[in-house]
């Protein structure tokens, strides 16, 4: 492809509209990357729990330099703090709350994300690659609503939304909202809804970046988006 | 008279042996307990099955053991980890084990071990590489594999706080797995921060009682494992 990359949403404008879709009074798991930067931007006068599956309900957000503390971390080891009515547990009990349904909404980065809803995230499926998995297949097995955050394509502009993951699974038809850099799109019965997209892009063009049928919304309407 | 106390980290240690499993507690380096694991490296023992989240960072610690070859094989969900390069090279050389289990089902397995429930069914990992070979079954409708209970000889955890009785409080995510490998392992061997006369931790507040831990040390100001780490330190 010769063509110059279409300059969508950014990382900060990906996440605030992730956080759109989080109602009033959910409990949520935020993953590392951009999903961390959901919580900054939640509409103000909703209250949200996060959940870090390492034991602590009520994360609030990073320290100020020099009030970190070491035994006060996220799933992805870095430093946070406590909101009021915080609680700490172990790793059963916060795992108890995932694989129990306790946990309302997960926001994910991914590898591929396929039309059926499968999330590959954790392996790439390289023979020297050391294999980790972490959470992420508790998450997504046990978590009632799993959103994803990820590029449309990879740096290559190969498409990361195909119609079946190449990379070995995270976890089978388990996505349910899919925002990138230049769309929004839903995991249907039928296929991939397309709800919302960047400003100027039409629907040819992102289908021409997107490894499967994509289907306008009914709500969607180009050319008129925000 | 009940007396958990012991006097140092060497005397705590001195009877794992060789083969023997070994459940390590932390999260990261969060209520990692370095100085038991340090005195295990001075301890000897080797050809170990360690049950950690992780393998550890730098030279130092859980990283150290494996980094002295005491360690044949490790059961954990991130094996990766910032500064961690001691597992990656012995993994791609071949020279240890790894069994790979996602968090919660890791967590898990060492609950169910610790309560006598030999195994249970999970849906998490189903239609992933990680469920093959494994048994499924289906219950209302839904898939899911089995996955055994995890027990251990030792367990070596480190806590807040700990009395006489070995009744323990933690430290915000430094609880993390210890809890539940006090559970799980025979023989409960914990560093304490502090320690306290029985009675004085009050029992509403009690996260691991007494009848799960057989040893207390009390190590005052442990060391923190990404502070070493940052000064290049190795161990031994």
């Amino acid at each position: 492809m010769t063509a110059t990359r279409f300059k969508g949403w950014n990382r900060e404008q990906m996440a605030a509209r992730a956080a759109l879709d989080i109602p009033d009074g959910s409990i949520v798991n935020l993953g590392i990357g951009i999903p961390e930067m959901v919580a900054r931007f939640v509409p103000a006068g909703r209250e949200v729990l996060y959940h870090t599956e390492n034991g602590l309900l009520g994360m609030g957000p990073p320290p100020e330099p020099g009030q970190e503390d070491p035994e006060l971390i996220n799933a992805g080891k870095k430093p946070v703090t406590l909101n009021p009515g915080a609680s700490f547990f172990h790793h059963a009990d916060s795992f108890a709350m995932i694989r129990g349904h306790h946990i309302d909404i997960c926001v994910l980065g991914a590898m591929q994300v396929s039309e059926g809803g499968d999330l590959a995230n954790w392996s790439t499926g390289a023979k020297d690659a050391v294999p980790a998995v972490g959470g992420a297949m508790d998450l997504v097995a046990g978590v009632k609503t799993i959103y994803v955050i990820t590029q449309h394509t990879t740096r290559d502009g190969t498409p990361k939304i195909v119609a079946q993951c190449s990379y070995p699974l995270t976890g089978k038809q388990v996505v349910s909202r899919i925002y990138t850099d230049l769309a929004v799109l839903e995991v249907t019965d039928t296929g991939l809804a397309v709800l919302e997209m960047a400003p100027g892009l039409n629907l040819d063009q992102l289908q021409s970046v997107t490894g499967c049928k994509l289907y306008p919304a009914s709500s969607l309407c180009e050319g008129a988006n925000q | 008279m009940i007396d958990k106390f012991v006097a140092t980290a060497a005397q705590a240690v001195a009877d794992i042996r060789d083969g023997a499993t070994v459940m390590i507690g932390g999260f990261g380096e969060a209520g990692s307990p370095i100085e038991l694991i340090h005195a295990l490296i001075d301890q000897g023992a080797r050809d170990l099955t360690v049950i950690n989240n992780n393998t550890g960072s730098g030279h130092v610690g859980l990283a150290a053991l494996i980094e002295n070859r005491r360690v044949r094989k490790m059961i954990c969900s991130f094996p990766r980890t910032a500064n961690s390069t001691v597992f990656p090279e012995l993994y791609h050389a071949g020279e240890i084990e790894l069994e790979l289990v996602p968090q919660g089902t890791l967590a898990e397995r060492i609950r169910a071990g610790g309560a006598g429930i030999p195994a249970f069914y999970t849906a998490t990992s189903v239609g992933t590489p990680l469920a093959e070979g494994k048994e499924h079954r289906e219950f209302d409708g839904r898939e899911y594999v089995m996955e055994p209970g995890l027990t251990a000889d030792f367990a070596l955890i480190k806590c807040q706080q700990a009395d006489r009785m070995g009744n323990l409080v933690y430290n915000k995510t430094a609880r993390n797995f210890a809890p539940i490998m006090a559970m799980a392992a025979t023989t409960t061997i914990v560093q304490a921060n502090q320690t306290c006369a029985a009675g004085e931790l009050s029992p509403e507040h009690i996260i691991t009682p007494a009848l799960f831990v057989q040893r207390v040390v009390h190590v005052a100001n442990p060391q923190q494992e990404s502070q070493l780490v940052a000064q290049g330190r190795q161990y031994p």
